[in-house]
């Protein structure tokens, strides 16, 4: 695993990404209607620990949220799950994407 | 299948800036409904569809064409479309609407105009200045774009006077009442959905619609919005009896309309399944939300009918509409 220590920091720059506070229970994935189970206690992980290759490498997951809130409702950690999926997207259509205007 | 992410969220970027809507539609599309409804120009309060329902049969054209390609083409395509789209509008081409599903989805607007009306509410509509909030810009992180365009929503809205909106989606309610307040500094204009309009007043029904049914909730309306009662309150009032599913209220599952975008496969899967828990409780699904409408409409079995609550509504509380 390579650590990018910068990756946390650049998706705080807004800061919308509350994942830190997230306790690792799993609520969130098991009540997730797309039954991805990197989504979203997995993604969160990779990011705290500056993870940015194998965040990144999940792209596709990360644009499949429904951002539907399902489990931020039952999250007990008060994570801003939904918030926190979409700083992701705004990065990778920054960094990644190159959406200039993005 | 998903569909080719950074050209699709590129051709959404270049229209919101370029044209100023995610799928832009022309004015006479946006203002047809209004035919006849005599709403007069501007006022303190609006009635704002941030093109919402105008949306939705060109939403549906395009993922019936869509539908056609095979994967190994779509990047290409994708690519191409992308180049093009800069310069001319693809939209009219590649989103080919039907008059009659057009018509459709501007009933429920009529529907929703003349609830307001048969309530004594007064409000004025902005035609052609009845901008898209841009609620798909913000959800896919298009976060620069979305601002900017927030801005000129914003803008627009002041230059017209307005003090109050009336909305009639989820979505833009979300977008107006939620979002921009965080990202255009000091916009105060007041935000209610219609259905939060007319739960407040106190205004009797015509008819009994007499029916049973059960209730989708939009995810937008209940997690994020807090609108649960209110639709249960007019529809009761209307005398249709509801059962709730046993996801429901907050509790709701998504009708998978979030990803009709970029993942149609997937959404057609998470529709199938709600449609299925709402079929087993009730045939009559009513919904809230033009894309909840439109997605689980798509795979609803025959024996299955889903309808717009405000067509239950303008059932009991609205005169008869003279035929056009
Ligand atoms: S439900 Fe909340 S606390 Fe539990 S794993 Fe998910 S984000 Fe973390
Ligand atoms: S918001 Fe995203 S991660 Fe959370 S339940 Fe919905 S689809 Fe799953």
């Amino acid at each position: 695993m390579k650590v990018d220590p910068d990756f946390l920091t650049a998706l705080n720059l807004g800061g919308g990404f509350d994942a830190r506070m997230c306790m690792n229970c799993g609520t969130c994935t098991a009540l997730c209607p797309l039954g991805v189970e990197l989504l979203p206690r997995k993604l969160f992980r990779y990011a705290l620990l500056g993870d940015r290759d194998r965040v990144l490498g999940q792209t596709e997951t990360i644009f499949s949220c429904l951002l539907c809130r399902m489990c931020e409702s039952n999250c007990p950690a008060g994570v801003h799950i939904a918030e926190n999926v979409r700083t992701l997207r705004t990065y990778i259509n920054r960094e990644i994407h190159a959406l200039a205007e993005a | 299948m998903p569909v080719p992410i950074k050209s699709t969220l590129g051709i959404l970027g270049d229209n919101l800036r370029k044209r100023h809507s995610a799928l832009p539609l022309g004015r006479r599309k946006v203002t047809a409904w209004t035919r006849g409804l005599g709403i007069p120009r501007g006022g303190k309060t609006v009635l704002y569809t941030g093109q919402m329902w105008q949306m939705v049969p060109a939403i549906n054209a395009m993922s019936r064409q869509l539908a056609k390609y095979e994967h190994s083409r779509m990047g290409f395509l994708f690519g191409f479309a992308r180049s093009m789209n800069k310069l001319v509008n693809l939209t009219p081409l590649l989103a080919r609407t039907s008059a009659r599903e057009r018509e459709e989805y501007d009933r429920r607007l009529r529907n929703i105009a003349r609830l307001l009306k048969a309530a004594g509410v007064e409000f004025g509509y902005l035609y052609e200045n009845d901008l898209y909030a841009g609620g798909l810009a913000h959800d896919e992180g298009l976060d620069r774009g979305f601002v900017a365009h927030a801005e000129r929503v914003s803008e627009n809205l002041r230059r017209a006077g307005v003090e109050r909106v009336i909305t009639v989606d989820p979505h833009t309610t979300n977008m107006l009442r939620s979002v921009y307040p965080k990202v255009v500094p000091g916009f105060s204009i007041a935000v209610k959905s219609y259905l939060e309009v007319l739960a407040e007043r106190d205004f009797a029904r015509r008819r009994s619609v007499d029916r049973t049914a059960t209730i989708h909730d939009s995810c937008v309306y209940a997690r994020y919005e807090g609108v649960v009662d209110q639709p249960r309150k007019l529809l009761a009032g209307a005398g249709v009896r509801l059962s709730e599913p046993e996801l429901s209220g907050t509790l709701t599952f998504c009708c998978g309309g979030p990803l009709e975008t970029l993942f149609p496969g997937k959404s057609a899967e998470i529709a199938t399944r709600r449609i299925e828990q709402l079929g087993s409780v009730n045939r009559q699904v009513v919904t809230a939300c033009p894309l909840c409408l439109a997605n689980l409409s798509r795979v609803a079995p025959p024996e299955t009918e889903v309808r717009d609550i405000s067509d239950y509504l303008a059932e009991a509380y609205c005169p008869t509409e003279a035929p056009a």
